[in-house]
């Protein structure tokens, strides 16, 4: 089938569309455009859009259920994927039709100024992106081809690490402290406070602050605290955990960002595109097209139309606040757009959810809270007066990494006999038993010796243990 | 700033299938995860005399990928409409959700994957290396002579002549003839030769037949509960695809007894209830009685098994002996599976002491306590066999 459009076309929609966005105030980086058909874009979703990534089993899993899912007609195929790199590259189905186009380019633009300027995604290194990749897959073939590696060996250690790679820091904008920090904050809290009431205080007893336990403060990069604790490891293990952890932490602001970044997409393409005055074909398959990817999805949180919404709400609240917001908040500093353009650089999912989801919002969208209940999901909650609060609040521990439990290893040598020892800090959600159990055994086989790691089930305090072969839960007291 | 595009390449489109590798590799290890829980999945009632077939969904444990994960009682926040209302269900459980938020979020993670029942029972029997038991049990039977046409010859009988490539052969050699000799050729006939004729030659073709009789017979007596009936069910399930996997021409004769025998339809072998005392015996007459009339031994392979809980009236026992050394002497295989589900007591008798008195080589017991035994049962009913013909 020949594609219904040229390339031509799209240079020079292109060129309007850039135009209008640099008007509005959007700043990408320079862009490139793949036209890809449909199994090459089964392939870059597998992959994450990179060009080239490094083999495992779990991609050729996910490639045969995206597959099944589009055989089957459960889920269409993206119209675009995009990916945060400098130059970024998006990737455009070619059996789409021009309008689908036009209307990607302009989100593809949204997407790419989101990641350019907001302050998660600086940690990224977006300019090396394509070429770290591309190394970490050559490494990675390399050890599977050498001999005295092969794939059996590197498949079972990246099973390992894949497992425990969210556990990690989430706020990459705060720098991690390096040994000999903390070493220094160490001491100094050790150092009584000053005190303005000595005279009638009792005198502060200096404690020596334990300066050989390892870590000295909690610490969240499991794999990487591993790769340089166990002196087991040779070279090309400690080489994969690195390879997995940066991975990691490269897609980690893109999961701390969903709701804004796909909401500020969305955002953008609507304007971009009601401003180009498009033929009234066009224009008739653009609000089709708009409305199937901005629709509620029932009973779920569509992250395009969530914070597309919010977004909207927060340009008009600044640009035309109602009497008793104006009330409320007093006249606004800022203009509408300024205030989006700095909340896009300022904020993620959680402080963007935190600050800018308003109660009326949350009516409006008829947001619930669910519980499941014997096998059912249950509305537990709806946006009422006594409520609303709870939602958000569920809400906004619902995103980004915060499906993912924080758990940090406290001690390398729990018991003085190398024994891991890990805290979940427990925020009400119970872990996943089965999973835990088996997550541990992939910990208990990198660090080589038993783990420990201490959590609540069903409100009392329990040490799992994963020692040998198996899992031994021993309650707390 | 400058934008790029870069159009589509048919030919690299075609070469890059890069996933290609990943794949394979999932689908291996999906096989090696089947293989390992075939246990678990035998146990599974579903599967149990399903269509050949029919595509079954296995649960796959080995290749999940499993991280820290929350549990079930975590609540989470959906969009609704104004009519929604507290205590309104809105889906089940953890899959529902699973559909919208796939990708991003490392829920639980739920896998499935489609087999054949056909792949399935490939892969069971990959486990029990059945050469063995091919060469053993197999009882060939030469079913039809065929006389099949292969060939020309120069030589044959009468019968057999090929007139029209009779006749060709002697134009062609007229033909040669003129040529080389035209003058003398037009003044004679010219008559078929010896070297014209040409038979038709045939080859006599022996095709044998593996013919297979399956009798299942099951006591239906009171004492056979649900559970009894189920593990039976599994157990013959299980024997009956062996043989189907081994044999063209199969069938099935389901046989119900308590007291007195019957023959009966495969729904309401497994499904019937019946009540009663048991007299063994009755089924293994009625099972002679059925191979004499309808599977004679010298053109089928008969496979018998038999499935009670053992709680035979002890009256009986000599004659049920009686008959299971006559079925033995002319079976291939014939089996013997005592259900004992655990819990259940062991109350009354136990028929594999009895029957340890038969001194046949092709008579089998097992016992099965719970429905994770019947695959290793199975598996030990078979690998038994083979011993002993090692030892042979």
């Amino acid at each position: 089938m020949p594609a219904s459009f040229t390339i031509e076309e799209l240079e020079s929609w292109n060129g309007r569309i850039l135009a209008v966005a640099r008007d509005c105030g959007l700043d990408p980086c320079p862009q490139e455009f793949e036209i890809c058909d449909h199994g090459q874009m089964f392939a870059y979703m597998v992959y994450s859009g990179m060009p080239s990534h490094y083999p495992h089993w779990s991609y050729g899993k996910s490639y045969e259920k995206l597959k099944t899912l589009y055989d089957y007609g459960v889920s269409g195929l993206p119209y675009e994927m995009v990916i945060n790199a400098n130059p970024s590259i998006a990737y455009l189905m070619r059996d789409n039709t021009l309008l689908l186009q036009v209307l990607t380019i302009a989100h593809v633009y949204g997407h790419n100024d989101f990641f350019k300027n907001n302050f998660t995604f600086r940690s990224t290194r977006a300019e090396f992106t394509i070429q770290t990749f591309k190394t970490h897959a050559d490494r990675v073939r390399e050890y599977i081809e050498d001999p005295s590696i092969g794939l059996e060996k590197v498949e079972k250690l990246l099973d390992a690490a894949h497992a425990l790679s969210l556990q990690c820091r989430r706020n990459l904008a705060m720098r991690k402290q390096t040994p000999e920090e903390e070493l220094e904050r160490r001491l100094e809290e050790a150092q009584p406070s000053a005190d303005p009431f000595q005279s009638i205080h009792r005198r502060q007893e200096y404690v020596a602050p334990d300066l050989n336990r390892v870590p000295l403060y909690p610490e969240e990069d499991m794999l990487i605290f591993i790769r340089d604790h166990n002196p087991h490891f040779s070279d090309w293990e400690r080489d994969l955990l690195t390879i997995v952890h940066e991975e990691a932490q490269y897609f980690i602001p893109q999961l701390e960002t969903k709701i804004m970044n796909e909401g500020w997409a969305s955002f953008w393409h609507k304007r971009i595109l009601e401003s180009l005055e498009l033929p009234q074909s066009m224009q008739l398959e653009f609000m089709v097209r708009h409305n199937q990817v901005l629709s509620a999805v029932p009973g779920a949180i569509n992250p395009y139309h969530l914070g597309m919404k919010v977004w909207e709400d927060i340009e008009r609240r600044w640009n035309q606040p109602t009497v008793e917001e104006e009330k409320e908040f007093g006249p606004r500093a800022q203009s509408g757009r300024d205030k989006i353009f700095a909340a896009r650089e300022a904020e993620r999912d959680v402080s963007f959810l935190r600050r800018y989801l308003t109660e009326e919002l949350i009516r409006e969208l008829n947001l619930f809270e669910y519980q499941s209940r014997g096998g059912d999901r249950v509305v537990a909650r709806v946006a009422d007066d006594d409520n609303w609060r709870a939602i958000k609040e569920t809400l906004i521990r619902s995103v980004g990494t915060g499906t993912a439990p924080v758990i940090k290893i406290e001690d390398a040598d729990y018991d003085n006999n190398r024994v891991l020892f890990l805290k979940h800090d427990h925020d009400g959600r119970d872990l996943q038993l089965e999973y835990a159990e088996k997550t541990l055994q992939y910990l208990r086989q990198l660090w080589g010796r038993e783990v420990v790691l201490e959590t609540e089930i069903n409100g009392k305090k329990s040490l799992l243990c994963f020692s040998e072969e198996k899992l031994l839960i021993k309650p707390l007291h | 700033m400058e934008t790029v595009f870069r159009s589509y390449d048919p030919s690299s489109a075609q070469r890059s299938d890069r996933c290609a590798g990943d794949r394979l590799r999932h689908r291996q290890k999906v096989h090696e995860a089947i293989r390992q829980n075939i246990v678990d999945i035998i146990a599974e009632e579903s599967i149990i005399g399903k269509d050949r077939n029919r595509i079954i969904k296995v649960p796959i444990r080995g290749v999940k990928e499993y991280r820290f994960v929350y549990g079930e009682n975590v609540p989470g926040v959906g969009q609704g409409g104004p009519e929604t209302q507290r205590g309104q269900v809105i889906g089940k459980g953890e899959a529902g959700g699973e559909a919208h938020q796939a990708g991003d979020r490392p829920g639980i993670d739920y896998y499935e994957t489609d087999v054949s029942l056909e792949e399935l029972i490939e892969i069971m029997f990959e486990d029990l290396e059945l050469p063995y038991l091919e060469r053993k049990h197999l009882r060939e039977i030469e079913v039809e002579q065929l006389y099949r046409r292969k060939g020309y010859r120069k030589k044959g009988i009468r019968v057999r002549l090929d007139k029209r490539r009779t006749a060709i052969s002697r134009v062609k050699r007229k033909q040669a003839t003129q040529r080389a000799d035209a003058i003398a050729l037009r003044s004679q006939r010219f008559p078929f030769h010896k070297d014209d004729l040409t038979y038709r030659h045939t080859v006599t073709e022996i095709r044998r037949e593996s013919n297979a009789v399956v009798l299942c017979i099951m006591d239906t007596s009171g004492s056979m509960d649900t559970m009894k009936k189920y593990l039976a069910r599994s157990f013959f399930f299980l024997l009956y695809r062996f043989v189907c996997a081994k044999y063209q021409n199969l069938e099935i004769v389901f046989i119900a007894h308590h007291t007195e025998a019957q023959e009966v339809a495969e729904e309401e072998f497994f499904h019937k209830g019946e009540s009663g005392g048991t007299f063994i015996s009755s089924g293994y007459r009625k099972a002679l009685e059925i191979i004499n009339q309808r599977y004679h031994p010298s053109l089928w392979n008969v496979y018998v098994f038999h499935c009670s809980d053992g709680d035979n009236f002890e009256s009986d026992n000599p004659a049920a002996l009686q008959a299971a050394k006559q079925i033995a002497e002319i079976s291939n295989l014939f089996g013997y599976g005592e259900i004992k589900p655990l819990g259940s007591g062991y109350y009354g008798s136990s028929m594999i002491q009895f029957f340890s008195q038969l001194q046949a080589e092709n008579f089998q017991t097992v016992q099965i306590q719970r429905k994770e035994d019947i695959w290793p049962s199975f598996k030990g009913f078979l690998s038994r066999e083979r011993a002993r013909e090692d030892a042979a």
